[in-house]
């Protein structure tokens, strides 16, 4: 873990802390969300708010309906019903690339780097309002030229903070999984986006890493940006969110700050676990715990 | 064997109005599989829809020769549209049956009686020469050396090809180096990724559809623009060779459906002419008839294909960091 310990946004909500509790300034509201899967209830949200300028972790067990909540929330899926909105914008209806001009970008689960195209190409591709993306303003490079340089600097600068810079001509396919983790989270800030959502941006990550994408999960709230995202790594959410909320069976059960809800008994019974804190050779009794071993 | 003659109907192809409208079409194809990642099975059927549209408003409406090519590039638009429309927000796979079908709903209609008015049914179409040789600046004569020899009207075809032929070059070319080119590239990687980024993915493969579309209809005109419109040309096996040429090239390039046709047409020409010969002189292939020897030449093209995919499925143009074409 990093050595100076982040500061933790805190007077998020108005009043007690419970599923559905109301934010002091939101930045996302969603009310009465469904999703089915034919007789699956994927998802059943009554209200939930997430607060802005800061980080929350949405964490819940496999199956619990986050990633189709998150679809929802990004119109990668419609919702079966209720509203959603973003800054005071209804969703309802919206296309995907709708929403993310809206200044909503997400990151996805499995890793999406665009493989035949260098990494700065994908960089590239990541920022707004190209006079050249337009068809037949991509004829004329002298209308584009200019807006080309400005992005290409922007991307650099983004590439070093992300150690990625000496890497920018190679294809994206010959990244490493984490290098790829930083690339599409790099990628995302080519919107200059106001939320960030992030699918489990530490799966499959080595230790070493997860402490650099930390810092750069962390260094978004820093520059004013509100941040969501899924993960399962209790450690990293305790460490840098500032609010949790807690999904199981596609409802939302407890929400909080990190350190109150991991103690509810309703989160621990449905995700935690009440070994949580012990080594996993204990649970399954094929290490002695020290001085267990005493006693006997 | 007269070698000569051989060679020089081979070196021939190269300047062939046939070969220029493979070109045209795996140069339609290339902005649509190699850049947008778009399963095109279809591309014969925009062809057909170019030849027609041109033959048919030069013979049935009066139209002068450059009408008659609006009139294809329309027609191509609209043919994009009514496939892309309900496929491209689908996956993939769907836009390659949908297209494979499509075309031939196109050439079934062209070959149908219930048409023979505007059609001419299985016979096809000619006669519709007058206009776009009326509007020939090069005077009546014969010019060129050795194979190159050709009277005034073909060279008249075979210039306007090649201008037509630079036009879409020097278009897919602009478009694939901008920005607009990225995103299309992005989408072939993988577009709910490009989504994400705020782009609308549907609207990009809409326009690479289109543009594609337009350009193998132009293919369509200039196969047509010499000789006369036959319905048994645009088949499904239409489709596989300019696949053929476009992989051998290499797909996501600008000049490798340029060289790739080429070669798959000197290689044609080759083969048609030296396997008959072969099997007239006995050897190896004493056993076949002449007929049988000249088929042999599709077998040729197939194992070649196969070869491509597996040893260089770049192609001869291709990066070769893009080890993959097919994901």
């Amino acid at each position: 873990m990093s050595n100076s310990e982040p500061v933790k946004a805190t007077g998020l909500h108005v009043g007690e802390a419970s599923p559905g509790v109301a934010k002091v300034d939101p930045i996302l509201k969603a009310s009465n969300v469904t999703r089915k899967f034919g007789g699956l209830t994927a998802v059943n949200v009554e209200h939930v708010e997430i607060p802005r300028g800061a980080i929350t972790a949405l964490i819940g067990p496999n199956g619990a309906g986050k990633t189709t909540f998150f679809n929802l929330l990004t119109g990668f899926d419609s919702p079966d019903t209720g509203t959603m909105e973003f800054n005071g914008k209804s969703l309802s209806g919206m296309r995907s690339h709708q929403i993310a001009k809206l200044g909503q970008v997400r990151t996805f689960q499995l890793t999406k780097a665009l493989s035949l195209l260098t990494v700065l190409e994908n960089m590239k591709l990541g920022a707004t309002d190209q006079a050249g993306e337009k068809i037949l303003g991509s004829l004329i490079p002298q209308i584009w030229r200019k807006q080309e340089a400005e992005i290409e600097k922007r991307a650099e600068e983004l590439l070093r903070r992300f150690k990625l810079y000496e890497k920018k001509e190679d294809f994206a396919a010959s990244l490493s999984g984490g290098q790829r983790k930083l690339l599409e989270m790099a990628r995302a800030l080519m919107t200059n986006p106001t939320l960030v959502m992030l699918d489990e941006p530490m799966a499959g990550v080595n230790p070493a890493l997860t402490e650099s994408l930390l810092e750069h999960v962390l260094d978004l709230k820093k520059e004013g940006m509100t941040v969501l995202f899924v993960e399962h790594d209790m450690h990293m959410v305790r460490h840098i969110a500032d609010w949790v909320i807690v999904m199981a069976e596609g409802e939302i059960v407890a929400e909080g700050p990190p350190d109150q809800v991991m103690k509810e008994q309703a989160v621990i019974d449905a995700y935690l676990g009440s070994h949580q804190e012990t080594d996993l050779g204990v649970v399954t009794g094929r290490i002695d715990i020290i001085d267990d071993g005493e006693k006997k | 064997m007269d070698w000569i003659q051989i060679l020089s109907n081979t070196v021939e192809s190269i300047l062939s109005p046939v070969t220029f409208a493979f070109v045209l079409a795996s140069l339609g194809l290339a902005m649509h599989f190699g850049f947008a990642g778009l399963l095109n099975f279809g591309i014969a059927g925009f062809m057909a829809i170019g030849a027609y549209g041109y033959a048919i408003s030069v013979l049935r409406f009066d139209l002068p020769w450059w009408g008659g090519m609006l009139v294809s590039i329309a027609a191509a638009i609209v043919f994009a549209i009514l496939l892309g429309a309900p496929t491209l927000r689908l996956r993939g796979d769907y836009l390659a049956i949908v297209t494979i079908a499509a075309a031939e709903i196109a050439r079934l209609l062209f070959l149908t009686n219930t048409f023979d008015d505007f059609t001419g049914s299985a016979s096809g179409l000619f006669g519709y020469h007058d206009s776009f040789r009326a509007a020939n600046p090069i005077p009546e004569g014969t010019y060129g050396f050795g194979p190159f020899t050709y009277s005034e009207t073909d060279w008249w075809v075979r210039i306007f090809a090649l201008a037509v032929l630079a036009v879409v070059i020097w278009l897919l070319w602009a478009l694939s180096r901008s920005p607009w080119g990225r995103v299309i590239k992005g989408i072939r990687e993988d577009e709910d990724a490009v989504r994400a980024l705020g782009k609308n993915v549907f609207a990009y493969k809409m326009q690479a559809l289109i543009i594609g579309g337009v350009f193998g209809a132009m293919g369509g005109v200039v196969y047509a623009l010499p000789s006369a419109v036959n319905p048994t040309v645009y088949v499904t096996s239409l489709t596989f060779f300019i696949w053929t040429a476009l992989l051998l090239g290499g797909a996501a390039t600008v000049f490798g459906p340029v060289l790739g046709s080429i070669i798959f047409w000197v290689l044609q020409a080759f083969l048609t002419n030296v396997l008959p010969a072969l099997a007239q002189e006995g050897g190896i292939l004493e056993s076949l008839t002449s007929q049988q020897a000249s088929t042999l030449r599709f077998i040729l093209v197939g194992i070649g294909l196969m070869l491509i995919v597996i040893y260089r499925p770049q192609g001869i143009a291709g990066d070769k960091r893009e080890l993959t074409f097919v994901k």
